[in-house]
């Protein structure tokens, strides 16, 4: 009667794995395998807007991206700016300060880096001038990145919002000053290869990829070996630890901000002084939210960084490539980028929970 | 088996290799009062969830008025009359009483405020509450917060009711106002199961006690014909003895003199109130109150984490004499000054530990700065670490294992360990045994007494006065930031001190 | 004076339209950062199915057809963005920042990919949104001023009203806001939490998208050239502007829309200038910021669980 009603019991319920989660090979797999369905998801998409088949797709990506030793160095120059990008929101992240505006303070250490150029270029001998580049890239990104540092730290501000609006602030200062000094009123600086940096060989990338492995290594160390790598981590950890130490929180986290702020400075200055040698309000096109992803993918690991960074990186060209080959519009990489980094995300789930699936109580009588 | 209400057959539930409940059976009827004794962590509140539909249960059934019922969610359990009042109330702080007892209610009327806040006045009349429907939650005290949660259930039409530990929040003048609020429940026809580990409350209100111990059910006995030590035994296995060892204080000299002590919150009220005593070496000064009179304040006033408007911190040297004013100085310039402050906070894993960092991670918390080099040292937290697991019997996998994913007992040892390694002058300590079991409690309790022996002050924040009692040389009450008495642990009377922690100076209130 | 304040009411129902989903989408206790995408896809999503429409049937065109195919389509593109965010944060438990932040990246990959197809055929679209009572040209600048617009600018105001209504005069308002001041509580009286943060967070995206498609239909006039990632971040500065009020909003979207618009009615500044004077509504939102904080009351204040994932089962 009444009791033959069938007894729904859930399907499935989701049981955390613990901190110790699961075996590497399993997480590689995992990784592995969302990277591949977001490759065919997006093949599928670019085969459907070009009418090309997959294969060709897919050999116009690697293509592109390994096809010569040009794109080989373009590869690797792209992916040391998106991992000095990476390395520079990292500290802040790890502290829970959501850094969003390392677009904005790439921009203005770039900005400083052709102010320099431009005025002290003929004033000065290079080596001078690069040191004068430096200090004045450093010192704009800090800047850049302490005033929502203070706001946060004195008022608890909203850095997310904070940081975003002053990437569009610094945006406008670059068209501003484009306004301003360039004589002919295009708004396009003409490049000053002459003030760059350094060309180690004849390779022209070479100096920023060795400057960006060294500042992988120093940031590593600066993270798991020092002092202030530790107060980070309490700081972003609890707060209230922080401050039960004895951890002065505010100061830490206007310390982290300017450390923040001095590396996206320096990819500032790689940009424009290592490679553009001028400035456009695109310069930095994205790759400060980009490295928020690339940072947070890597769980905040330099090492891990530089293979999340390359991957990335290997997409935005590859797909570019495709979008040429195939004359579809540029901005498909925007969009194969952002379908793998939802995959990414979303594949970290099957790393921190496991589906079980409910027994069935076998009822007698 | 007529008249049985609510029963669970063979209920069992793990958490990743624990169980938290194995095969429990347990019953409750119609107008009574049941209830669910066991140590923390016996799994008391683990299978009332499962009840509650917040759980849901690995195996076993569950009957209401003897047809199977199957309790996913909440919502499943209100629509077999059950409710649940948890320990840590469910209740958002923006909404007032009526708002949040509105929410969730499908009676199918149209959403009209002033209808609901008449029928909630109805019910506590009935029942004989007092509340007042529109206030904000924000604005209630701790009881008047689980009156809204009491009223929340009968709103519903509950006719099970389930408690957990209800009373352990309320003074015990209030405590006696819930059990006659209760009682009137059960000449309702309501069922109740009340979740504790008092045994006093459960021979006073119950009228059957489930025992539970390590997550199974050890047996149902008609509270008539229970006693103490039978419960007692039933609880812990085997007969224990519930005595602390207290040494009486010896060379006790004035360590840290409060004077005046005040502080003001953001909105202007006084949360700390002229609060002025002595803590002397050598001896457990205990602080007893309601939850919220300022405790937490008062001690991280002391730790320097806690502004003050008002009054001054004395230290008093140990070696010289000297003394030293703490008031407004930060942990770092107390430690500075030489002054040997170890503080165990109530927030164990958000304050005193780290709960995704390791062991050793969390022993340089107190020591990292030490040292010129802009990098850390890690072979003395190391070694402090391991002689913490080995000492205190921490049971873990090893040093590096986040403290996370320790159990409350070990978390506790390990901070309680870290503090003591300081060689303090001064030990504070609040709630540290709450959510322990007897064993880890008791370890607790030792390594407390040990402290004191060796001349430490020693500063234990409790909620249960049985233990404030039996562990404190004397115990100082405090109400709404205000010092209300100061009384002998080996005198004193539990009805007095109930009766400070609420009692009032200079009539407010 | 009129040109100036009728393009600051379009860029202000714009940004209602995008404040006002957002506010929806924080009141379920999701802070989705991806606003700007979803708008950019709800703009785009629009754009392309007035462009199928239009190219399919000629010169037989039904106005009415016109302007509700598009907005069909907007909402869906607006809450299928919303559906993503939903699925990672919520079912896959993934950060939402991380999570909006990629879907804003993805959302204005797209958008840039159908500027690309402008022909003029949204300008011809536009020309349907923009049809406005017969008697606003009659009555001066009061009538330009107010009666002018086309539907997406009523329509904001209505949605944010109704907004406001249902949330603070319906069950259905009483149990999101407990979603997302408080999930635990609202799970343990019964309400589906999961089922509230999926609904209120594809909703708010759908209107959401609305704003994308009255930027290029309204403000632009079909004339879509570039990307408005800029516009999506200021009206996720105005939800903490209005203090989480859809109908303070409506006031704040036209402080904030004047604001946006001002460099193009000043005279007497440089071109120069003019992009110095572009940041205005930048620094204003961070002033705003910096107030907003700088005053801590219980009330106005984020909903409590705000960017706080929910799972019941943790422990």
């Amino acid at each position: 009667m009444a009791e033959n009603k069938k007894i729904k019991t859930p399907l499935f319920h989701i049981v955390n794995r613990g901190k110790d989660g699961v075996a590497w090979y399993y997480s590689l797999l995992i990784r592995a395998a969302a990277i591949v369905t977001a490759l065919i998801v997006s093949g599928v998409m670019i085969m459907l807007l070009s009418g090309k088949n997959p294969i060709a797709v897919y050999t116009s990506m690697f293509n592109g991206v390994f096809g010569t030793p040009r794109r080989i160095w373009n590869l690797l120059q792209n992916v040391a700016i998106l991992l000095c990008i990476s390395l520079a929101v990292t500290p802040a992240f790890k502290m829970k300060f959501w850094n969003c505006g390392a677009e904005g303070q790439v921009l203005v250490g770039g900005l400083a880096t052709v102010g320099v150029m431009m005025f002290l270029g003929d004033k000065m001998p290079l080596p001078l001038l690069i040191i004068v580049m430096i200090i004045a890239s450093v010192v704009a990104g800090m800047i850049w990145a302490l005033i929502p540092a203070v706001f946060k730290a004195l008022w608890n501000t909203n850095e997310t919002l904070f940081t975003l609006m002053m990437n569009y602030v610094a945006i406008q200062l670059v068209a501003y000053f484009l306004k301003v000094f360039v004589k002919d009123g295009s708004g396009v600086l003409t490049p000053m290869p002459q003030y760059g940096l350094p060309i180690i060989g004849k390779y022209q990338f070479l100096l920023n990829i060795i400057i960006v492995a060294l500042l992988t290594f120093v940031a590593y160390i600066y993270l798991k070996y020092s002092k202030q790598g530790y107060e980070i981590s309490v700081v972003g950890e609890s707060e209230n630890t922080a401050k039960y130490i004895g951890i002065g929180v505010k100061k830490v986290i206007i310390r982290t901000l300017m450390v923040s702020g001095a590396i996206c400075g320096i990819a500032g200055l790689l940009l424009v002084g290592g490679t553009n040698h001028t400035i456009s309000t695109t310069t930095v096109d994205g790759r400060g939210f980009t490295a928020i992803m690339v940072s947070w993918l890597a769980k905040f690991n330099p090492f891990y960084m530089v293979l999340t960074s390359f991957l990335i990186v290997f997409l935005d060209r590859g797909a570019s490539q495709v979008s040429t080959d195939f004359r579809i519009p540029q901005t498909i990489s925007d969009i194969v980028t952002g379908i793998i980094l939802l995959f990414i995300i979303g594949c970290e789930f099957f790393l921190r929970y496991k589906i079980v699936f409910t027994k069935r109580v076998k009822e007698e009588g | 088996m007529e008249n049985i209400k609510l029963e669970c057959r063979n209920i069992t539930k793990t958490f990743g290799k624990v169980y938290a409940n194995r095969n429990c059976n347990l019953d409750v009827r119609k107008g009574e009062i049941l209830a669910i004794l066991g140590e923390n962590g016996s799994g008391k509140t683990t299978l009332m969830n499962m009840v509650a539909g917040i759980y849901f249960p690995d195996e076993g059934q569950i009957f209401v008025d003897g047809k199977e019922v199957v309790i996913k969610s909440p919502k499943d359990a209100f629509e077999h009359k059950i409710g649940m009042i948890h320990q840590h109330f469910k209740l958002v702080n923006v909404f007032s009483a009526t708002e949040n007892i509105a929410l969730g209610v499908d009676d199918g009327k149209r959403y009209n405020l002033s209808r609901i806040s008449k029928k909630v006045i109805e019910i506590t009349q009935r029942y004989g509450f007092i509340i007042d429907p529109d206030k904000k939650v924000h604005d209630m005290s701790v009881s008047e917060k689980q009156t809204v949660e009491i009223i929340k259930v009968l709103y519903r039409g509950a006719d099970i009711l389930i408690l957990d530990e209800p009373t352990a929040v309320l003074t015990p003048q209030e405590t006696e106002k819930l059990f006659n609020v209760l009682r009137r429940m059960r000449e309702d026809g309501k069922s109740i199961i009340i979740i504790t580990h008092k045994m006093h409350e459960v021979l006073s209100i119950s009228d059957r006690v489930a025992v539970l111990r390590r997550g199974e059910h050890i047996g149902t006995v008609n509270t008539a014909e229970a006693n103490e030590s039978l419960l007692t035994e039933m609880m812990m296995g085997e007969k224990v003895s519930l005595n602390i060892n207290r040494s009486e204080p010896k060379d006790s000299v004035d360590r840290l003199m409060l004077c005046g002590v005040t502080s003001v919150n953001e909105e202007g009220r006084k949360i700390l109130d002229n609060i002025s005593f002595t803590a002397k070496s050598g001896e457990i000064l205990g602080i007893a109150g309601i939850a919220g009179s300022g405790q937490r304040e008062l001690l991280e006033a002391i730790a320097g984490l806690h502004h003050l408007s008002e009054g001054t911190i004395t230290y008093i040297d140990p070696k010289t004499e000297k003394e030293e004013n703490l008031r407004d100085k930060s942990p770092i310039q107390i430690r500075d000054l030489g002054v040997r402050l170890s503080f165990v906070p109530e927030d164990r894993l958000g304050m005193g530990l780290v709960g995704n960092m390791d062991i050793i991670d969390n022993m340089m918390l107190r020591s990292y700065s030490k040292g010129k080099s802009a990098f850390l040292q890690r072979k003395e937290p190391k070694d402090l670490a391991e002689r913490i697991i080995n000492d205190l019997h921490v049971s873990t996998p090893g040093a590096t294992t986040p403290v996370r994913q320790l159990s409350g007992g070990n978390v506790q040892k390990v901070l309680v360990g870290r503090e003591i390694a300081a060689a303090p002058s001064v030990l504070m300590a609040a709630y540290p045994v709450r959510g322990l079991d007897v064993n880890a409690s008791y370890t607790i309790y030792n390594l407390l007494n040990e402290q004191k022996e060796r001349g430490v002050a020693v500063i234990f924040v409790g909620e249960d006065l049985d233990v404030l009692m039996e562990l404190c040389d004397r115990i100082m009450v405090i109400n709404s930031g205000r010092v209300t008495g100061m009384v002998d642990g080996r005198t004193a009377k539990k009805d007095h001190i109930g009766l400070l922690m609420t009692k009032s100076v200079e009539g407010e209130e | 004076m009129v040109a100036f304040l009728v393009s600051a009411i379009r860029l202000g129902m714009m940004l209602l339209f995008g404040s006002t989903g957002e506010t929806i989408t924080e009141k379920s206790g999701h802070l989705n950062l991806g606003l700007p995408g979803v708008m950019c896809v709800g703009a785009s999503c629009g754009c392309y199915a007035e462009y199928i429409y239009l190219s399919s049937c000629g010169e037989n065109v039904i106005p009415v057809l016109a302007v509700l195919i598009p907005m069909l389509a907007t909402f869906i593109g607006g809450a299928f963005m919303g559906l993503i965010f939903s699925f990672l944060t919520v079912t896959l438990r993934a950060n939402q920042n991380v999570t909006g932040l990629a879907l804003t990246t993805l959302g204005v990959g797209i958008s840039d990919y159908m500027i690309d197809k402008t022909g003029d055929i949204y300008i011809k679209g536009a020309l349907y949104f923009k049809a406005s009572l017969p008697i606003a040209d009659k009555l001066g600048w009061f009538g330009k001023v107010f009666l002018s617009h086309g539907i997406l600018t009523y329509l904001a105001i209505v949605v944010a009203l109704v907004t406001a209504f249902v949330l603070n005069k319906t069950k259905l308002g009483l149990h999101l806001r407990a979603v997302g001041e408080n999930p635990g509580t609202a799970d343990a009286a019964g309400i589906n939490v999961l089922k509230y943060r999926y609904l209120a967070t594809c909703i708010g995206g759908g209107i959401a998208g609305f704003g994308g498609l009255s930027f290029v239909m309204d403000y632009l006039n079909g004339n879509w050239e570039y990307v408005i990632d800029d516009i999506g971040w200021l009206a996720v500065a105005l939800v903490i502007f209005t203090v989480w009020k859809p109908n303070l909003a409506i006031f704040g979207s036209l402080i904030f829309g004047g604001l946006y618009v001002a460099s193009s009615y000043i005279s007497g500044i440089s071109f120069a200038g003019k992009e110095l004077f572009k940041m205005l509504p930048y620094i204003v939102t961070i002033v705003v910021l910096i107030f907003t904080s700088m005053r801590s009351r219980k009330k106005n204040q984020p909903p409590e669980s705000l960017g706080i994932n929910y799972f019941r089962e943790e422990r």
